[in-house]
């Protein structure tokens, strides 16, 4: 297998094909550039709220899309705006669903921190960190109860990693032997708190050793990197050898919300980030490298663009919800 | 094109800020993620990056200006090409109302102030013969039904498969349903209730047990976060069929952490419906009921009243409405109006009136939310008079609300202030006398209702 080294000089995965490179560079794109005009909306006071934007984690989510298959289930916190377009939820109910308009994912009833889609097999969207590591458990049992092969995708932080659900749901999916892929996104700050002031496991990816859950530290900055575990994760879970664990070293550019002032992090560290481990910098080093024409990138661009401008447009004039909206969906007609 | 950079809201309750430092001056090139300037709000000192890539082609704002509002344009980014005229025309062009705030309107109309009705019809059917059998035995056999008739059914929670049950409710149903669809869990109340609800979200409709509905405060964020929660944020795309059901209120001297009542905590949630059985064909009816509904329902059981014996429907269709109170004893003098084991308590104290001459009206819940209004105002505009009977405190507990109830829809036809008789207002007690002491008792009934017809 070709073992081409990343921008960065580390060799991190085998080479995935052109075609492949391209849907990864167009996906981590869109997520970005939609996560930066949502930043921009909420700038102007179109999004309220608390808004948690995706971005410099993008390799996580892409990487690991590449690998689900229809009928894959994903869950996971309330910064989960990547999770959803990487989905196949669009765009367009995405931002809408941000400014709170009629053509959200829920009509506006959920926000940025809850949005659904059964068609696309995406169970949110949950603003209470770790509870989508139960809930995602869970997604795993009914996949075992109904005898299919599909795989539960449970994202959450290096925050979350600290309370006790996690590890009761680690025990439950290891018991079981559930098809469950817990990937713990380390953006290295739970809010402004560092993980080294947080965890006294300086390892997460050992965190399921006790349960013997199988594991493995990732790169999370390199989509080869995350690709192929994620393959090696999924293998794993289809074949009912139970769940697996696998530790994403990411980082987030932005402020955990929209109101962070960064005080807990100095500027510089972002900047040697951004810098030196851009996740779609680092695709597009290695896609220019193996021959790939500066042209598609340009192309891509003005792909990504006119999808995110659609979606602004449309998120800005989709009506709000209609006043009847506030007492439906409070419960199902038995 | 060159566009806009306008002051952005840095948070959520931001309206205006100082525009403490330029980073970037007129003539730098930026790129999206780039810092090009420091905003001082009302809480802290934030940096601006650009969200377009371009070059600034003038600042509109200078260093250290106070109070800029939200929207306010601060700078030209000039596109690739562009020269600062550009910059000129944009600035010129603006129209003030673009990218404003939108203002969402508080609705004035009563009528989205106010719940719609929820349509109750009476359910008045005759299920004809009847058998006696123990509130446990109904549980078991509602279980049993549901299980056989909906593989998507399954129980889960401690000791219910191979201990049969830790007060045997589960019986038998890991023989006859094996241990895919009858789960043992390990104690860890937070994680088996966080993955049952997991599970019901894909349309699996599991019936969660708790030991005691004790416990069920360790999975409680799950019960109201995430199960309760998740149909309306989801614009009605996502239910979650599921019960949780265990045995609530009062035991026998297990002291203050195993003896209390939840009635008031779950009937308090949006998006739950809360059932609290009394005898063998509310036990059964309704918790078939909770199985079959598409939302999650807590059903409230009571330890003491499981080895209870009532007569119970033999019809194998034999279900009740949720939703519905039942009469259990007509009266003109006084509404009673009980749950759960205090049904008994009323129908006790509602004998020792009829010895006094005094005809009490003896309402069974059975269903706590939705609250069956209709037959609670009904019964009042007849008998004039309401005692509310729980074993709960009464800080805003279940008695408050049906006092509520009455003094807003019958106002007019009461006699006397409606009263409640509560558990007494502190933590459960051991010792035997003290115990006893503490929870309803008929003749507690009896005095509240003297003191109605007295006054």
């Amino acid at each position: 297998m070709d073992e081409t080294p990343s921008a960065s000089g580390r060799s991190n995965g085998p080479a995935l094909s052109p075609e492949t490179m391209k849907r990864a560079y167009r996906d981590m794109l869109l997520v970005r550039r939609f996560e930066e005009k949502a930043g921009q909306l909420y700038g102007m006071g179109l999004i309220g709220g608390f808004c948690h934007l995706y971005i410099g984690q993008e390799a996580v989510v892409v990487g690991i899309g590449l690998n689900m298959k229809q009928g894959d289930k994903s869950i996971t916190s309330y910064r989960d705006h990547g999770q959803m377009l990487v989905a196949g939820m669009t765009p367009r109910g995405v931002m809408a669903e941000l400014t709170g308009r009629s053509g959200g994912y829920s009509h506006g009833k959920g926000g940025s921190m809850h949005m659904f889609s059964r068609e696309k097999e995406f169970y949110g969207g949950h603003g209470i960190v770790g509870a989508q590591v139960a809930l995602g458990t869970g997604l795993a049992f009914a996949n075992k109860y109904r005898g299919t092969d599909e795989v539960s995708i449970v994202y959450f932080g290096e925050g979350a990693s600290a309370q006790g659900q996690v590890y009761e749901s680690f025990n439950l999916a290891a018991l079981h032997k559930l098809p469950c892929i817990y990937v713990i996104e380390n953006n290295r700050y739970g809010m402004g708190t560092s993980i080294e002031r947080a965890s006294a496991s300086k390892d997460l990816s050992r965190n399921g050793e006790p349960w013997g859950i199988a594991s493995r530290k990732v790169d999370g900055m390199d989509i080869f990197a995350v690709h192929e575990a994620a393959q090696e994760a999924m293998e794993y879970c289809r074949s009912g050898k139970g769940p697996f664990l696998l530790e994403m070293e990411t980082y987030r550019y932005r402020g955990h919300s929209m109101s962070d002032p960064a005080k807990y992090r100095q500027r510089a560290e972002v900047e040697e980030m951004r810098r030196t481990r851009d996740p779609i910098e680092t695709l597009k080093a290695e896609m220019l490298r193996s021959g790939i024409e500066e042209s598609v990138f340009k192309d891509i661009e003005t792909d990504v663009k006119a999808i995110v401008a659609d979606a602004t447009e449309f998120a800005q004039t989709s009506p709000e919800p209609d006043v009847s909206e506030l007492w439906t969906d409070i419960l199902v007609e038995a | 094109m060159a566009s806009l950079i306008l002051m952005p809201a840095l948070s959520p309750t931001m309206t205006e800020g100082t525009l403490a430092r330029w980073v970037k001056k007129a003539g730098d090139a930026v790129s999206a993620g780039d810092v090009i300037a420091e905003i001082e709000t009302d809480k802290a000192t934030m940096e601006v990056e650009a969200v377009d890539e371009g070059v600034i082609g003038k600042t509109l704002v200078d260093e250290g200006t106070q109070n800029i509002a939200v929207n306010t344009p601060i700078a030209v980014l000039l596109a690739e090409g562009e020269d600062a005229s550009a910059a000129d025309d944009v600035v010129r062009s603006s129209d003030p109302a673009v990218g404003a705030p939108v203002a969402i309107e508080t609705p004035s109309d009563p009528a989205i102030t106010e719940a719609p009705e929820v349509a109750q019809a009476e359910d008045d059917r005759d299920w004809g013969e009847t058998s006696e059998i123990t509130v446990r035995q109904a549980l078991r056999d509602a279980m049993a039904a549901e299980l056989r008739r909906d593989e998507d059914v399954f129980l889960i929670g401690e000791e219910v498969a191979q201990y049969q049950g830790a007060y045997k409710i589960s019986q038998g149903l890991l023989e006859e349903f094996g241990d895919k669809r009858v789960i043992d869990t390990p104690i860890t109340e937070h994680g088996f209730t966080g993955m049952a609800v997991g599970a019901a979200l894909t349309g699996l409709k599991p019936i969660v047990e708790f030991m005691t509905m004790n416990f069920s405060l360790q999975a409680v964020d799950h019960i109201i976060n995430s199960a309760a929660k998740t149909l309306y944020m989801s614009g009605g795309q996502m239910g979650c069929p599921i019960v949780f059901r265990g045995p609530n209120g009062a035991e026998a001297r297990v002291g203050a952490q195993h003896s209390q009542c939840f009635a008031s905590w779950y009937a308090h949630i949006p998006g739950l419906k809360v059932v609290a059985p009394w005898s063998a064909a509310d036990a059964k009816g309704l918790l078939r009921a909770a199985i079959r509904d598409p939302n999650p329902v807590i059903v409230l059981e009571n330890e003491i009243l499981y080895g209870q014996k009532f007569p119970c429907p033999v019809d194998e269709d034999f279900i009740l409405p949720i939703g519905r109170a039942k009469i259990e004893r007509e009266g003109t003098d006084v509404t009673l109006v009980a749950f759960s084991i205090m049904v008994g308590v009323a129908l006790e104290a509602a004998a020792i009136l009829a010895d006094e001459g005094i005809s009490a009206e003896v309402i069974n819940l059975r269903s706590i939310r939705p609250l069956d209004t209709e037959t609670i105002v009904r019964s009042v505009k007849k008998t004039n008079r309401i005692v509310s009977v729980e074993e709960g405190w009464p800080v805003a507990g279940i008695g408050a609300e049906i006092c509520t109830v009455a003094v807003e829809q019958a106002f007019d036809w009461l006699d006397a202030p409606p009263a409640r008789v509560c558990g007494l207002d502190l933590p459960m007690p051991y010792a035997a006398n003290l115990e006893k002491l503490a929870l309803p008792k008929p003749e507690w009934v009896v005095d509240a209702v003297r003191k109605q017809l007295r006054d």
